[in-house]
């Protein structure tokens, strides 16, 4: 607790916030691992450099956790990249110093380099899913690590099972004989966790290590690696896009945008006392921070709303493959009869007009198979399936096809649902050209209706989807699938591929969308955080069965079943509400204390920002409070 | 995977029966008389035959029976190993070919390895040099060898090394020296395609993520690219490289007439000036059973080198 005061005060002290380095220097003795000073990285493009990373200052003293915080592009992962001397082509430092281990590495050889990374340095990369090389055993590429440390061939093998155990991969003398093809999205993390482990490194650097996972899975490697961390006393530097992922596991917090540092100090400082609106910006977009860390559902009553499609008692059966499952996990629980695959085990969900449906379920849970049902692409083995009371279940494709107007579908990846090769205004008219609807002058008029609906500028229309952000292309997506005007848009995680600032805007548009028009949604996430903000009913998946489900107010609050309840704990945000209370009590003996200053704070910010401050104070602290209660 | 491979065996025993019966049909819808040919290849002149005589041998080869009962006597003796005679010299084809066909496949199994070597190394080179000059001189190079007619080149290293260096023999079978020449044109236009193939994509895998794992780990450059680059970038290039050992027979023909070598090429070559019926047919059906099995040994190297393939096999 000591410790803590003491970093409190070096970060109330004003000049120590100026100078990262000195202030770890105050934390602890020994001299930062990393240093970074002025730092400039550019991108060279047709003879210019284009500025990445402008003038970053930042620190990470040995045990410590410092979290970077920004959105893509903002230059997080550039900066991640340059101290490891590892720029993608093109990449060049235009300006400053980076001292790795208190050694200037600016501009050194790659042979320089080389013998930090891995060793003293070690990166734990974006995308578990492309991370690991698909054509070598795991063990071999987890030996290569420890291999680094002149380990001997023959003992590196029991250094590879140790390393595969202590990230928290099970089996590990099955799981190293294993390509990377044969393990799930979380085994895969494990096993680049373990990579960086294995050469014993003084700084992990975790880019963005969970975004692509499920929250359960996130919460749990992220609790994993927090542990590991404290355990050996590694450095850690987490690169997120969230800054609940941030607040809940880093002793400091940095927040990037545009390639600069706009703030740096304690996540208690960022988030009761943000002085960047930016900031103020991302408290605000993070589901759980702008509720004190409750996952608190947007709608809490439901009026009476006709059926518009339902699944009843649908159940589906997949053929397994002859030879034997040997995808060892995931999505391989509840086969019930031989050799098949139970996906979906007497499920019954009503999606109302005008109103959402949030499905919610890890991957693997049989939520994407009900979606595929749901849209008559799938037969079900069991079940009935009804669509404005009619029953669609047998229906051939050619009787489905004029239904097809009444329910369109948005993708979970904006990148890779737009035909590259089309204009907007040609995505956004093909269901209009598809069913035959007006002529060239009426569509081109539809498109722009659209296009404003979805607030993309009329401009936008002569672009390609290259041209577009993710925010962008996803606004696309949906407005071709309102192109018909259906009754029903069937969302399939249509945020998690965007960075949590961005999902905010969707999310918004997409609410706002249905008051205006009146579309229900068949909403599919891993995230409650998300369905909580847009639907009406929840219904959770497990194991391809309905655990629970009702109205969103009583799912997301009185959850019934353990599962829900684990769902909802692994949203991000909440671990920093509950270090508060702690700390809350250990510092101040009324929690009110830390609203009261942080109000005081935001006189001095400009008039609209001091309203998000001080609600946020206060409901952190509030929550503190009912934590200290129970 | 049992089940995988006996479906690509039965596959190509279904292309070599296709390739047979298309070669059949086409040789023989051409204007020639087998028996003409055969009376002035043994020095008679077809004139002094009565048409009884002329009756008779055509009932000895069985060229009187219908075109169907030909097909199926030559495909059933092809099945055998049975070709039937040589039109225009008087042994059987399968002797001829027993006779040639070692010379192109030491000649083949010469330059398979230099058109790899070529190939692999050059593309190697070009992705790993940093200095930038020699960097895009490899990346050039290969444009260079694939614009390059193969008689050209074959014309071009016989001028050099046997006439004004003396290293090496022009012409002949004999030795294993008079192989250099020959083996090195053959193996050039495709190991010159090879290298384009893989440099490119050494390209693309190197900015793969799992590169950047690798890196990160510290590895050399050079591991990198060995371990996890190459095997990655070379799948693309196994399936060029079926290709390339496919038309072994197609190459032989131009490198065996430059270098006057024995063999399969020069045999075709005259096979076919002579409209030598069943010597072609044979060997169509040789290049036809190179061809598949080549293909064949491509699909089973990709489930080895990838296991993502050796799973989608095992569903398939």
């Amino acid at each position: 607790m000591t410790e803590t005061t003491e970093r409190d005060a070096a970060t109330a002290d004003p000049t120590a916030t100026a100078d990262p380095t000195v202030r770890a220097a105050a934390v602890d003795d020994e001299r930062p691992l990393i240093a970074l000073s002025g730092l400039c990285v550019g991108y060279r493009s047709r003879g210019r450099v284009v500025p990445a990373v402008a003038d970053v200052d930042l620190a990470v003293a040995p045990g410590e956790t410092v979290a970077v915080v920004g959105e893509s592009g903002s230059g997080k992962t550039t900066t991640a990249h340059a101290i490891l001397g590892l720029l993608p082509a093109g990449g060049v430092v235009t300006g400053g110093r980076i001292e790795v281990a208190g050694r200037d590495v600016t501009g050194a050889p790659d042979r320089v380099l080389r013998g930090l990374r891995g060793t003293t340095v070690a990166l734990i990369p974006q995308d578990p899913m492309v991370g690991l090389n698909p054509t070598m055993r795991v063990g071999a590429q987890v030996a290569e690590a420890v291999r680094r440390r002149g380990v001997d061939r023959r003992l590196a093998r029991a250094e590879v099972l140790e390393a595969l155990e202590r990230a928290g991969v099970d089996r590990p003398a099955v799981r190293a004989r294993q390509y990377p093809n044969h393990l799930s999205g979380g085994l895969r993390q494990r096993v680049l966790i373990a990579i960086a482990i294995a050469g014993h490194p003084r700084l992990i650097v975790a880019d963005e290590p969970t975004s692509a996972l499920d929250v359960t899975v996130q919460r749990r490697i992220l609790d994993h690696l927090a542990g590991l961390v404290r355990d050996t006393g590694t450095s850690l530097m987490i690169i997120t896009h969230d800054l609940g992922v941030a607040a809940d596991r880093a002793d400091r917090v940095i927040v990037m945008r545009r390639g600069r540092v706009v703030e740096q100090g304690t996540p208690a400082d960022i988030l009761l006392r943000p002085r960047d609106p930016y900031t103020r910006h991302l408290i605000d977009v993070a589901p759980a921070l702008s509720h004190a860390g409750h996952v608190v559902p947007r709608f809490t009553t439901v009026p009476p709303a006709p059926e518009l499609l339902r699944l009843d008692g649908v159940g589906k059966d997949f053929r397994l493959p002859r030879g034997g499952s040997e995808s060892g996990d995931g999505g391989g629980d509840g086969g019930a009869g031989n050799r098949t695959l139970r996906a979906l085990d007497d499920v019954s969900l009503t999606v109302r007009a005008g109103q959402t449906l949030g499905l919610v379920g890890e991957s693997g849970s049989g939520k994407t198979t009900a979606l595929r049902i749901a849209m008559g692409l799938e037969r079900p083995t069991r079940g009935r399936v009804y669509l404005d009371g009619e029953d669609i279940t047998d229906a051939s494709w050619s009787r489905l096809r004029p239904l097809r107007r009444r329910f369109q579908l948005v993708h979970q990846n904006p990148y890779s649902s737009l035909d590259p090769r089309f204009t907007v205004a040609q995505c956004v008219a093909e269901p209009l050209v598809s069913f035959r609807v007006g002529d060239r002058a009426t569509r081109a008029a539809r498109v722009r209706e659209l296009l404003d609906q979805v607030a993309l500028p009329a401009s936008y229309a002569e672009r390609r989807p290259a041209e577009l952000s993710g925010g962008q292309r996803q606004r696309v997506a949906i407005a071709r699938a309102l192109a018909l005007e259906p009754a029903l848009v069937l969302l399939d995680e249509p945020v998690s591929a965007l960075d949590v600032s961005v999902q905010d805007q969707i999310l918004t548009l997409l609410l706002r969308l249905q008051r205006e028009l009146g579309v229900a949604y068949f909403f599919i996430a891993h995230d409650l955080a998300v369905v909580a903000q847009l639907a009406h009913h929840v219904a959770v998946l497990h194991g391809g069965r309905i655990v629970e489900s009702g109205p969103a107010a009583t799912v997301l609050t009185a959850p019934a079943r353990e599962h829900t309840r684990e769902l909802l704990g692994a949203v991000p945000g909440q671990r920093f509400a509950a270090q508060l209370a702690r700390s809350d009590s250990a510092h101040t003996a009324d929690g009110a204390t830390i609203a009261a200053a942080a109000a005081a704070d935001a006189d001095d910010a400009d008039a609209g920002a001091t309203g998000t401050a001080t609600a946020t104070a206060a409901g952190l602290t509030a929550a503190a409070a009912r934590r200290e209660d129970s | 995977m049992l089940r995988y491979l006996a479906g690509r065996f039965a596959q190509a025993l279904v292309v070599l029966w296709a390739a047979y019966t298309v070669a059949f049909v086409i040789l023989h819808v051409l204007p020639s008389d087998p028996v003409t040919l055969q009376l002035s290849a043994s020095g008679a002149d077809i004139g002094t035959l009565t048409p009884a005589q002329l009756h008779l041998l055509e009932a000895r080869y069985g060229l009187d029976d219908s075109i169907l009962v030909q097909y199926f006597r030559a495909l059933g003796g092809a099945l055998h190993g049975d070709f039937g005679m040589s039109l225009t010299q008087n042994v059987s084809v399968s002797s001829l070919i027993a006779d040639k066909l070692p010379d192109t496949l030491l000649l083949s199994a010469v330059a398979i390895p230099i058109t790899l070597l070529f190939g692999v190394g050059i593309a190697f080179l070009a992705i790993y040099v940093q200095w930038r000059p020699a960097r895009v001189l490899l990346a050039r190079l290969p444009a260079v060898g694939v614009s390059l007619p193969q008689f050209f080149v074959g014309l071009l290293l016989i001028q050099v090394f046997a006439f004004s260096l003396s290293w090496l023999p022009a012409t002949g079978n004999s030795g294993a020296d008079s192989l250099v020449l020959p083996a090195v044109t053959m193996a050039l236009p495709g190991g010159a395609m090879l290298a384009q193939l893989l440099t490119r994509s050494l390209a693309d895998t190197w900015g793969e993520p799992y590169i950047l794992t690798a890196r990160a780990k510290g590895l050399s450059r050079w591991a990198t690219q060995l371990r996890h680059a190459l095997r990655n970038a070379s799948l693309p290039a196994l399936t060029l490289l079926g290709v390339i050992v496919g038309y072994t027979v197609t190459n032989a023909v131009v490198v065996e007439a430059v270098f006057s070598r024995n063999g399969i090429g020069q045999l075709a070559q005259q096979a076919v000036l002579g409209q030598d019926v069943p010597v072609v047919q044979a060997i169509v059906l040789i290049g036809a059973v190179l061809f598949v099995s080549v293909n064949l040994l491509v699909d089973l190297l990709y489930s080895l080198l990838d296991p993502r393939v050796a799973s989608a096999a095992r569903v398939a």
